[in-house]
């Protein structure tokens, strides 16, 4: 057998916040493993340092000990092959929702013509279902059309990982869900690796292939849950009995984390 | 219809401004030199149609250089005061202090500095008085912006300078416009103050003094209304560019 490295690498990490209280630990010494096209989901207590995560991993932030690994590269500053999406859209009022999208594009696409940018923000519009709103101002877009061309946005030049912030966090029920087939859809389309940082335990079992559950402050890697559904699922495989019973672990864990309940008698890791 | 209805209803007000003003001067009986007028105005315009002209574009230019180094200077300001902390703490209460210091109190120290150099003088009132919302509007409209919209770059590598290019600059266009609609009546009111104090003055700022001494009531009302008309198309132009590089940032009422 031979060895694969992990695409994204967490490595003992460990992180605080210099206040003026004193240092505000976040993370503690929390290592991650991520396959290369896989789709993790973070999960955690509110505060747990799952942003602070997002952050290292984009190159954004360095941690205080420990590493970030990429492809087999270490992580020390911020780079092209990611693309990122926040719970706030961030699009840019005084561009159309094409040019929004082609943003990353003026940064790192610059060997792409011109014609091709656009074909590829055209291309991607149309898969998520924005086709005939390319002229259209953000303002003029629902809150969930604006979510869907804020991961257009993050995906447009092919990141190798994709980092999604509680992408969907601000959206009602219904959209949300629209948008979880969204995101299934581009997964199917593009390649990369993505890491999403969410609250909703069911979107996290619809979504990822492994679920890693952050404990309390300062966090580390409590538990990981491999799912267990299909690859190809449906809205309606999140009310089978393997989703019911996966988001019942989950659910537990969250509050062991929290404190609440005791921690298990087997102690799951991966 | 609707271009019909904008240009109609500023015109009906101005028009029923000068006949209230016309009543209640003629209902009073009052003198010209307790107050003219709208009348009394014209003939005032006429006789002094050439200085009008000549003193009204000497304001205008002034005043607009003045504005252009109160934009270059303020919009630098504001810039180095919304990218670092401390730089805005340090400056903060200088700027306030600055602003406060009334500018009538400036016009004699400057005329004493630049004997003589009438141009600068007044360009320097101009500037020194407008210069102050700019670079507060500036330093806000960066520092507040949200740590997503520089982070959607930063992410992919990009520089400082693209992020302010591409983000930052545009996002602060709408405030910036905002601060230059009252920066320019404030030149506006620099250039007359130089004009109107400093001894040997040109521009509509002198005409009044002279209108002052030599008792034209009808001149001096008559140099106020020229300087309002100045000030409403010094105002639009900004309001034009407004539309223009920052129309994005008005709504359009759905």
């Amino acid at each position: 057998m031979t060895y694969k490295p992990a695409h994204i690498e967490l490595r003992d990490i460990t992180h605080a916040y210099q206040t003026e209280a004193g240092p505000l630990p976040v993370l503690d010494h929390l290592s991650i493993k991520m396959e290369e096209g896989s789709f993790t989901a973070v999960v955690g207590p509110s505060g747990c340092g799952k942003s602070t995560l997002t952050r290292l991993i984009a190159g954004l932030m360095r941690p205080d000990e420990g590493q970030v690994w990429l492809g087999g590269k270490m992580v020390t500053s911020p780079r092209p092959t990611v693309g990122m999406a926040f719970q706030n859209p961030v699009l840019l009022e005084w561009r159309t929702i094409l040019r929004n999208v082609m943003l990353p594009l003026e940064i790192v696409g610059k060997r792409m013509s011109r014609t091709a940018q656009e074909d590829r923000a055209r291309e991607l519009l149309s898969l998520v279902g924005l086709e005939g709103f390319e002229d259209k101002r953000p303002s003029e877009l629902s809150g969930g059309m604006r979510q869907r061309a804020s991961l257009c946005r993050a995906i447009v030049h092919r990141p190798e990982v994709l980092i999604l912030d509680e992408p969907f966090g601000a959206l009602d029920a219904f959209t949300r869900e629209d948008l979880w087939q969204t995101m299934a859809r581009l997964r199917l389309e593009e390649k990369f690796t993505a890491v999403l940082i969410t609250h909703d335990l069911r979107e996290s079992v619809f979504l990822a292939d492994n679920v890693v559950v952050l404990s309390g402050r300062p966090a580390t890697s409590q538990f990981v849950l491999p799912n267990t559904l299909p690859t190809n699922r449906t809205l309606e495989d999140l009310y089978s009995q393997p989703a019911t019973d996966m988001l019942a672990i989950l659910r537990h864990q969250i509050q062991v984390a929290q404190g609440r309940a005791p921690a298990d008698d087997a102690k799951a890791t991966a | 219809m609707n271009t019909l209805r904008k240009l109609a209803a500023p015109i009906t007000a101005i028009i029923l401004f000068l006949l209230g003003w016309e009543w209640l001067v003629w209902v009073n009986g009052w003198p010209t030199y307790k107050m003219a007028a709208p009348s009394d105005l014209w003939p005032a315009f006429w006789k002094f149609r050439w200085l009008f002209l000549e003193y009204g574009w000497q304001t205008l230019w002034r005043t607009v250089a003045g504005l252009a180094i109160a934009i270059v200077f303020g919009v630098a300001v504001g810039m180095v005061m919304g990218f670092s902390r401390t730089v805005r703490d340090g400056l903060y209460p200088l700027l306030v202090g600055f602003n406060a210091i009334p500018k009538a109190t400036v016009v004699p120290i400057l005329a004493l500095m630049f004997v003589g150099q009438h141009d600068l003088n007044t360009i320097l009132i101009a500037f020194m008085i407008s210069f102050f919302p700019i670079a507060v509007s500036v330093s806000i409209g960066l520092s507040t912006l949200e740590p997503e919209y520089r982070d959607i770059l930063r992410s992919l590598g990009a520089s400082q300078l693209t992020v302010f290019w591409k983000i930052a600059l545009p996002k602060t266009l709408p405030e910036f416009f905002g601060a230059l609609k009252v920066s320019v009546t404030l030149a506006f009111i620099g250039t007359n103050l130089m004009e109107i104090i400093s001894p040997h003055g040109r521009g509509l700022g002198a005409l009044f003094d002279s209108g002052k001494i030599n008792s034209d009531y009808p001149l001096m009302f008559a140099v106020l209304i020229a300087l309002a008309l100045l000030g409403i198309v010094l105002y639009y132009i900004v309001v034009a560019l407004e539309k223009t590089f920052a129309g994005w940032a008005e709504r359009s009422p759905t």
